[in-house]
């Protein structure tokens, strides 16, 4: 069954200043959140740059447990006097308050990003791991891009090289990060004009490189992620930037669902008229597919399609074409110009 | 000022912004509605639903655009591949106005993905009208800035809020987009009169207004767009139309979103509020924003 789990945003916002322990799950995950002692950004900064680079310090430091501001300036010093030289009181809200509710925000809006493009490596990890996970990516990853979209690009490299956040079951982390970052891409990237018949007559087939859509991405893995992640997702949400406003987000876990090591899979995530879908292939169909995403020629992808293969020469011709006629029809393949 | 330079010239009476979970019940109901703002944002993508959905709407409807990610405030220079993004976008939606916020959020190519305020300092008013004009000139389209809520008030800062904001759109010679449930939101938190900041604004760049809901805390307002605006801030509103005229109207509900119908007649509750304004504006139009918006929908033309 699965289990719904509410992060609670506005509520622990609201906390603020009322020197209570925020409880529940966001505060359940800062746990190991500590204060660092280097010099730390200009105090009485000379210009807006330096002041921002300064405000921006201290709105993006994580969060000390319990979801609160670090009390401990970069420093070492007290955070409250350090903050208290560049931001008023208010009449009811001490400076450190008032820049902890940016601070809050900025976590819980990005972790909460993660969260809702990374459903099923949250339900594998379980919450207390994840936002561990996610925190971490974070900090070694901060958002170099306009748009929230772009967020999670590197959580699958991170998880791949990082295996000590996701351990023991790092591979399938692995897989399911490689996994639902391309529904991301398969949401909205680009469409090329796909290779028709008509165009494919008139080109040379011992010459011809072709290519895939942007927004398709071949997957190669050893646990049936896309099984794993239609049992988790809830729903095919739409991605909305956030306003300013202050938002709170569901997100379904996997609740049972298992994941297990099995045989190496070839999964082509893709959209077509504009939903996503997933799909299997033969392995002799993902080599020569990826072959034609290296840029080889039709019949050196064609060779290396069947290199290892036991198939006769009729059964591979008949392979390929059924595999060009449906991808064709798909729209997955394109002139490589 | 129902129409001027700063918002093209036009009339478009209330608008709703455009949310995910009301795409069905537009793309299916094409409900009456004057106007839809979008959040720039959302549609600076490459392919896939999200182009296709404004493609749809876009056919029936007039659209304005609403940046979250501009960041005008931001001591950084406009990042270009973002400008080119956006003004694909704006040629796509042909947008009569564009808008987003005086605040900053980005530093040295990291982004926050929040709204900022800003130190309301002259040398930050300069840079940030400097970056405005940049933008406008590269969008070719005219731009309203908008006023944010705001949790935080600076040491470095050397005027008020709503002297700031005017330094700025003098400086830059662009519009206003007031929003009036974020300057009573920062008006609690920082013990100031929001009647002062209406009063002070220059009323003729106002292009746009926005209203919504905020949640109020025992030691704080937070601006969380999940509420019917209240009545102190449909008052405000009232204020501000009458000072600076009737205007576009954009109604923001972000979260926990109700029925387009709900969200729509919440929206057109801002006409009971605005009579006095729009009579005293031009007695012979008396009527003519529930006009434009029926027509803007049966039409889906732009004015």
């Amino acid at each position: 069954m699965k289990r719904k789990a509410k992060t609670k945003l506005k509520k622990a916002t609201a906390r603020i200043g009322e020197r209570k322990t925020a409880g529940g799950e966001v505060g359940a995950r800062r746990k190991n959140a500590g204060a660092s002692t280097t010099r730390g950004p200009e105090l009485e900064p000379r210009d807006l740059l330096e002041w921002q680079r300064t405000m921006f310090a201290a709105v993006t430091r994580p969060l000390a447990p319990g979801d609160r501001a670090q009390t401990k300036w970069f420093d070492g010093t007290s955070s409250a006097r350090a903050v208290a030289k560049l931001i008023k009181p208010s009449a009811t809200l001490r400076p450190l308050e008032r820049v902890e509710i940016y601070n809050r925000m900025y976590w819980f809006r990005l972790l909460e990003c993660i969260a809702t493009d990374f459903p099923g490596l949250r339900a594998l990890l379980g919450d207390g791991r994840f936002w561990k996970l996610a925190e971490a990516y974070l900090k070694a990853y901060p958002s170099r891009s306009f748009t929230l979209r772009n967020l999670g690009a590197k959580l699958p490299r991170f998880v791949t090289a990082e295996a000590k956040w996701t351990k023991p079951h790092a591979e399938a982390a692995g897989d399911l990060a490689r996994f639902e970052w391309a529904q991301i891409v398969a949401f909205d990237d680009e469409q090329l004009a796909p290779l028709t018949k008509k165009k494919l007559a008139t080109l040379n087939p011992q010459t011809l490189r072709l290519r895939v859509q942007p927004y398709l991405t071949l997957l190669t893995c050893h646990h049936a992620v896309d099984e794993y992640v239609l049992a988790v997702k809830s729903d095919s949400a739409l991605r909305a930037e956030a306003s300013n406003a202050v938002t709170e987000r569901t997100v379904s876990d996997g609740g049972k669902v298992a994941l297990v090591r099995g045989k190496r899979i070839h999964i082509v995530v893709h959209r077509s008229e504009n939903q996503l879908y997933y799909k299997r292939l033969e392995a002799e169909a993902a080599r020569l597919l990826r072959a034609l995403m290296s840029g080889k020629p039709l019949p050196e992808a064609c060779g290396a399609a069947f290199a290892r293969t036991t198939f006769s020469p009729e059964e591979q011709a008949a392979k390929i074409q059924a595999w060009f006629s449906l991808w064709m029809r798909l729209g997955w393949l394109c002139v490589r110009e | 000022m129902p129409a001027n330079s700063f918002n093209g010239y036009t009339d478009y009476g209330i608008g709703l912004g455009l949310r995910v979970p009301h795409y069905r019940h537009i793309l299916t109901e094409k409900p009456t509605c004057a106007w839809f703002e979008i959040i720039s944002e959302n549609f600076m993508v490459d392919g896939g639903r999200p182009l296709e959905v404004l493609d749809s709407i876009l056919e029936q409807y007039q659209v304005v655009q609403h940046g979250v990610s501009m960041y005008f405030g931001s001591a950084d220079r406009p990042d270009r591949t973002h400008l080119k993004k956006l003004k694909a976008l704006v040629k796509r939606t042909k947008t009569p106005w564009l808008s987003d916020h005086l605040c900053w959020g980005s530093v040295d190519g990291r982004y926050t993905h929040d709204l900022l305020p800003m130190p309301y300092t002259h040398e930050a008013a300069k840079r940030t009208a400097e970056k405005i004009k940049y933008v406008r000139d590269f969008l070719e389209v005219p731009i309203c800035v908008e006023n944010v809520s705001s949790y935080m008030e600076f040491h470095a800062s050397e005027m008020t809020e709503w002297e700031f904001l005017t330094e700025v759109v003098e400086r830059a010679d662009c519009g206003i987009l007031l929003d009036v449930n974020n300057i009573y939101v920062s008006s609690k938190n920082h013990s100031f009169n929001p009647y002062d900041y209406v009063n002070a604004i220059p009323a003729h760049r106002v292009g746009q207004m926005h209203v919504a809901g905020h949640t109020k805390f025992e030691k704080y307002i937070l601006d969380t767009h999940d509420h019917p605006v209240l009545d102190p801030v449909w008052k405000l509103y009232a204020h501000a139309t009458k000072r600076c005229g009737v205007t576009a109207t954009l109604l923001e509900w972000d979260d926990k979103i109700p029925s387009f119908d709900e969200v729509h007649a919440e929206a057109l509750k801002a006409n009971a509020f605005i009579g006095d304004a729009r009579a005293a504006q031009n007695p012979a139009k008396e009527n003519a924003g529930s006009r434009t918006m029926a027509a803007g929908a049966r039409e889906g033309g732009r004015a």
